[in-house]
């Protein structure tokens, strides 16, 4: 139980223990915690920020994808107003063409039947010449009295 | 387990056990009746340095290959402590210089293993010594030993001294000694101060060396207290192959539980002192280094 040269053997053995850790073992310890800690710590910042850009990317997406939207709608809008104008162009084009068809073909209609009328005139005239020249035999010379017979052809 | 010793009477078993393997320096012979200061306690200083060993080669090991990977097994529990021991420190010496961690890792880590040789069954190592090896005498737990705690608390005793010369300088570690804790600072009462100043520095000395008296024999106390109920309970248990079948049962089992008890008991004391010891060496350290007048 009493003191004895044990102590001196003890402290300096401590002493020898607590160099040894302090200048062989603990450094690379702890430095191997301090740089995984770092490390640790860059990543969950890392990761925040990409979560961060993701959240942006969507909302950024997202508001593309809507003004796209707006405008596929604008588009669709105005194809639709374009091809009612064109219908509308279109019907009245038509509109135009079928009546200045209808115009052609009425004046036609009226020149075919003021030629047919000259022509039955003209018919009549010979006709009624020719029965003249029946009645009267030769006492009508057809050229003498050609102007009082276009005339009467005329008259018809 | 004390079966063996049943025949010798119960206080020689408790002196054998009491006693350390004593190596006289001054005639080189081993001697269990040595004594005066130039004896070494063999068994304290072996077990303690095996024990000191076998834990720093255990971190030597982690320590080579320590990486910032991913930590694996023995890594994280070495982590574990070192950071447990940095926290500490931290918390108490918030701006410590790089030496207070790893001494309070080493003593206490030290500490703690010397104290567990105390859950070793008492008579295991001493038998093997004592029959196989024709030591008279061992004592396995280097903590029971009053010279392995005063080493111990003797080096921080040191430290606190190199800390506080290397913190304040002879100057202020002068002031401090002569005028903490009573200081008059001013008026007609200042010449009082020459008065005072022998009080400070007789209260400081007493403080100073409480520390490591007190950080020495709360160890051995606690750890000494064990082993010896250890021994006690089993001496009681020695009893047991000779008072027939209620002897077995009474002295033998129940001096078992008994033991087993004890030994769930103590597993508690055994690390509680070991942190003990290792928190009051950063505490003594850190107030080593701050000056008092900076506290005021």
């Amino acid at each position: 139980m009493d003191l004895n040269a044990t102590l001196i053997v003890q402290s300096f053995t401590f002493l020898v223990f607590v160099a040894l850790m302090w200048r062989f073992l603990w450094p690379p310890i702890l430095g191997a915690m301090q740089t995984r800690q770092a490390k640790i710590a860059e990543g969950l910042s890392a990761a925040e920020r990409g979560e961060k850009a993701l959240k942006d990317a969507a909302n950024k997406s997202e508001g593309e994808l809507k003004a796209a939207r707006a405008q596929a709608q604008e588009i669709i809008g105005a194809a639709n107003k374009q091809s009612a104008q064109l219908l509308e162009k279109a019907k009245a084009d038509a509109e135009a063409e079928k009546a200045r068809i209808l115009a052609a073909g009425r004046s036609e209609a009226e020149r075919e039947i003021a030629q047919a009328k000259e022509a039955l005139r003209k018919q009549v005239g010979d006709l009624a010449v020719a029965a003249a020249t029946k009645i009267l035999k030769r006492e009508i010379d057809a050229k003498a009295h050609a102007d009082v017979l276009s005339e009467l052809a005329a008259q018809v | 387990m004390a079966a063996a010793e049943g025949q010798e009477d119960s206080g020689s078993y408790v002196l054998h056990h009491l006693t350390n393997l004593k190596l006289n320096l001054q005639t080189m012979k081993i001697d269990p009746q040595a004594h005066g200061f130039w004896v070494i306690n063999l068994d304290s200083v072996f077990f303690a340095i095996l024990l000191g060993v076998v834990f720093l080669l255990f971190f030597a090991r982690v320590a080579r290959k320590a990486n910032a990977g991913v930590p694996t097994g023995v890594e994280n529990f070495v982590e574990m402590c070192v950071e447990f021991v940095q926290g500490r420190v931290h918390d108490i010496y918030p701006n410590a210089n790089s030496l207070v961690a790893p001494l309070g890792l080493t003593v206490g880590m030290w500490v703690l293993l010397m104290n567990f040789m105390d859950i070793l069954p008492i008579d295991w190592l001493p038998w093997v010594a004592e029959h196989k090896l024709g030591l008279p005498n061992l004592r396995v737990v280097p903590s029971t030993d009053i010279n392995v705690t005063f080493g111990l608390s003797l080096s921080v005793f040191v430290l606190i001294y190199i800390f506080n010369f290397a913190y304040k300088g002879p100057i202020g570690l002068a002031k401090e000694f002569l005028t903490h804790p009573f200081f008059v600072k001013s008026g007609p009462l200042v010449v009082l101060n020459v008065l005072l100043m022998p009080v400070n520095v007789v209260l400081r000395l007493v403080e100073d060396i409480a520390k490591p008296v007190s950080l020495a024999l709360r160890l051995f106390g606690n750890l000494f207290a064990g082993e010896l109920i250890f021994v006690l309970i089993a001496v009681f248990g020695s009893n047991a192959f000779s008072h027939g079948i209620g002897g077995f049962v009474g002295f033998g089992i129940f001096g078992a539980l008994i033991q087993f008890l004890w030994a769930g008991f103590h597993l508690l004391v055994i690390p509680l002192q070991a942190f003990v010891f290792m928190v009051l060496t950063i505490v003594y350290l850190s107030a080593a280094a701050t000056s008092h007048s900076e506290e005021h």
